[in-house]
């Protein structure tokens, strides 16, 4: 039966100044030359978006977030004013598979053919804050009954096609599959076709446990990465650990519930709300805290639009059909800018001379200033993530193209990279497990590392016996290289460059972040 | 000898604290200071000789990183900045960047990197200039559960071992520089009796991890060294055994190039050699039945 028309409440009004001035980027996006017709539509979409007023917002936000980003606190990652849909969508695709869909007509898969071309058809239906399927599965999984009795050379070209398909038609590199901590056929024949196909899309992650996952599948997958930069390796015991066996890695390295998601995400800018400090005391006591209840109460009021009035939970065929369950999702609290956060109060201290990566002193400001963040997390709730206990989940943000003097995360400066990665190694073992919705870092790697896989693969045993979460390797001539958190090719970077269409929203993304976030320069371990 | 080579203390000129070039995954690679042989390639050559504190770098050096001590020429690395005007000043290829630690002040740098690395290799210079040492340090990182390999010249005595180094260590990896004698005196400056001895004799005991060769066309014959080392290693195959893993595999043959790269400036335009020689050297060295062959 057809929805009532829900009224909205509080449609506030807007001035005619920005109304015009929203009608004139919606032109200039018309005219572009470099957007692509989806990438038009997307734009348009979201600059509409951008003239409702529905939230209802917390007083003082406006002063912490619509800032230039040298002042910005508190930014919500062009998410919209009304969010259609929560940001980040985790279908249950074993579910999908034992049912199929009446919505889209697909009864269960039978061969391989079937769950591939099942699959390709569902991406497309599952919305996010890009458009496109943050998540596209455990691949692995999914697909190993369907190989068993097959010739491995004939599923190798159907999954190889497969992975062309999601490269071509999932136009964003927000999108992620998953691998492993088990050893299967499918898992090899997925390696190989990402050997093979060196491309930007899907990122991937293998889901390591040393325990379960043997030393022969996760050299194969220190291989994959050195030729296309994925897969990343997560840490499964951790992940398991705080989130259940239902775990997923989505977006960029985000853990969510299967099956649920993530209704919002909002980020800390830490380094701007450390600028209006006069010194540590008054940024752990009073700034800190203040901005923090604010962004808080900002994403509750995202939430309560989506869950109340946005109607996504009641219409949307993956809820209906039980894809999706709204009491699986929860929301990230994001931050970004620790060690800019570190390095301008022990400034203010007197202590330039103290650097976050580079000083013990310096490592223990940021474990203050974390526990801060997980105390206040750990006491706000909010009535929509039960899954995750009432709370929020933190979030170490990997940062956006337009941030400029913003380090992603709790990450230490691109150029500061202490001399020694085993340095560098164990001042990140103090902040990954912080973070059970994602965060990471990341290593271009010699090419004499070709001959030599199992030197990454100890690095990563001893990484994750040392608590760091989730780690991501890319040889350093690779065409595609991770970015951020996602992954683009250098020469489609060139590309844009020269004024070509890219068919990868992200591309634009990665050449912002080349110029503004230095991603070229990593130190080469 | 410089005095402070004593109470089981050795120079040593680098720690590195984690390589993917010394062995296999990821290890902590120690340089000793001191070789005999005077190879003309060599890439460090301020490791060759030790320090005899004649003083001239001291002043030279812009960082005050170097000063004299009651004749003693002493390094403070803190203050270091790695410009390398000692070593480029230094007349008898020595550097005065030097620590002198004995075997377990060693570990306690070496520990440092656990948990990420799986186990150690000490080079140099000549690291079987100091046997008695190695010993020791092998068996601390053995009770550690870290591997222990050499990366040797093969100038010291492993039929004798005096030292009785062999029960300490997993394997070696040997430089067979030149296979004939007299193309081995022109590229070091000494005979390879003990290397080609040292080849049969740690192969023999599963001690030989892997064979090197710099391939510098200008010095001598590499198919014929590449061809009569494979011959030596085939019958045995594959008996190299990880003592921690108790791991078997095959013996590698690792096919180096030579570039000029730290190389003394009297021998750097030697020719370097083109890749598909070196692919050329390594079908001879599968032809002869060695598997495991990679160029670098």
């Amino acid at each position: 039966m057809r929805q009532p028309f829900v009224e909205v409440r509080n449609m506030r009004d807007i001035s005619m100044e920005r109304v015009n001035k929203t009608r004139e980027t919606m032109l200039e996006t018309v005219k572009s030359a470099t957007l692509t017709h989806e990438q038009k539509v997307a734009t348009m979409a979201n600059l509409a978006d951008s003239m409702l007023e529905v939230l209802d917002l917390p007083e003082g936000l406006s002063e912490l977030l619509d800032q230039p980003i040298d002042r910005q606190c508190i930014c919500d990652l062009s998410e919209g004013h009304a969010p259609l849909r929560p940001r980040y969508i985790i279908p249950d695709y074993s579910a999908f598979f034992k049912n199929g869909s009446k919505f889209l007509n697909l009864d269960p898969p039978t061969n391989l053919y079937e769950a591939i071309n099942d699959l390709e058809i569902i991406y497309r239906h599952v919305p996010s804050v890009t458009n496109f399927p943050v998540y596209v599965g455990a691949l692995d999984k999914l697909l190993d009954p369907f190989v068993q009795d097959m010739d491995e050379e004939q599923a190798y070209q159907i999954i190889k096609l497969f992975f062309i398909n999601m490269d071509r038609t999932i136009l964003d590199s927000f999108s992620h599959g998953n691998l492993g901590p088990e050893d299967t056929k499918a898992g090899r024949i997925i390696l190989r076709a990402i050997r093979d196909t060196k491309d930007a899309v899907p990122n991937m992650t293998v889901k390591y446990d040393p325990d379960i996952t043997s030393d022969d599948f996760a050299l194969d997958c220190v291989r994959a990465a050195l030729a296309s930069a994925k897969p990343s390796f997560g840490n499964h015991q951790m992940f398991k650990g705080e989130l259940g066996e239902d775990y997923v890695i989505a977006s960029c390295y985000n853990g969510l519930k299967y099956g649920g998601g993530s209704y919002t995400l909002v980020r800390l800018i830490l380094g701007n709300i450390a600028k209006r400090a006069a010194n540590t005391k008054d940024f752990l006591e009073n700034q800190l805290p203040y901005v923090m209840d604010i962004q808080a109460r900002y994403m509750d009021a995202r939430i309560k639009f989506i869950v109340e009035e946005s109607g996504f939970f009641e219409n949307n065929f993956l809820a209906k059909e039980g894809l999706i369950h709204r009491d699986k999702f929860t929301a990230m609290f994001g931050l970004v800018g620790l060690a800019d956060a570190v390095d301008i109060l022990l400034e203010k201290e007197g202590h330039p001379e103290w650097r976050f990566g580079h000083s013990d002193e310096a490592t223990k400001l940021g474990v203050q200033i974390m526990d801060v963040i997980d105390h206040f997390n750990q006491n706000h709730f909010n009535p929509y993530c039960e899954a995750t206990g009432g709370h929020f989940l933190l979030h170490a943000q990997v940062g956006i193209a337009s941030d400029i003097k913003v380090t992603p995360g709790t990450r230490i400066p691109i150029g500061e990279e202490p001399e020694n990665l085993v340095d560098q190694l164990e001042v990140l073992s103090h902040f990954h497990h912080y973070f059970p919705s994602g965060t990471g870092d990341i290593f271009p790697i010699d090419m004499t590392v070709h001959r030599n896989p199992e030197y990454v693969l100890d690095i990563i045993k001893g990484a994750f016996k040392q608590n760091l979460r989730y780690l991501s390797f890319y040889a350093s001539d690779s065409d595609v290289i991770r970015i951020t958190g996602y992954l683009v090719k250098k020469s489609e970077i060139e590309k844009l460059e020269r004024g070509e269409n890219v068919k990868h929203d992200t591309t634009a993304l990665g050449m912002g972040a080349k110029h503004n976030g230095h991603i070229l320069e990593r130190k080469v371990r | 000898m410089d005095p402070r080579i004593c109470d089981g203390r050795v120079p040593v000129n680098k720690i590195i604290p984690f390589s993917a070039v010394d062995g296999p995954g990821n290890r902590t690679a120690v340089f000793l200071q001191g070789c005999g042989f005077n190879c003309r390639y060599c890439h460090n050559p301020e490791t060759r000789a030790v320090c005899i504190n004649c003083g001239l770098c001291v002043s030279k050096c812009p960082a005050q990183a170097l000063t004299m001590e009651e004749g003693l020429v002493t390094f403070h690395p803190e203050k270091c900045v790695s410009c390398d005007t000692c070593i480029h000043t230094c007349p008898h290829d020595a550097s005065p960047r030097i620590r002198f630690l004995n075997p377990s002040e060693t570990l306690k740098e070496i520990l440092k990197n656990t948990p990420y690395i799986r186990g150690v290799t000490v080079s140099g210079g000549e690291c079987t200039t100091y046997p008695v040492y190695l010993r020791v340090l092998g068996e601390l990182c053995h009770q550690e559960g870290l591997g222990f390999l050499l990366d040797s010249n093969g100038s010291y005595d492993f039929e004798k071992d005096e030292a009785k180094l062999l029960p300490a260590i997993d394997g070696v990896m040997l430089d067979v520089k030149a296979f004939d004698p007299s193309e081995h005196e022109r590229v070091t400056g000494v005979s390879n009796e003990m290397v080609l001895k040292n080849l049969h004799v740690l192969a023999e005991h599963g001690k030989l991890y892997e064979v090197r060769t710099v391939v510098a066309p200008d010095l001598f014959q590499a198919e014929q060294t590449v061809r009569a080392v494979s011959r030596v290693l085939k019958p045995y195959l594959p008996i190299a055994r990880s003592q921690t893993t108790g791991e078997v595999r095959n013996i590698r043959y690792k096919i180096i190039k030579y570039r000029p790269m730290g190389v003394r400036s009297t021998y750097r335009d030697m020719t370097v050699p083109q890749d598909d020689f070196l692919q050329h050297l390594s079908d001879i060295a599968k032809s002869e039945g060695i598997e495991d062959v990679i160029i670098i």
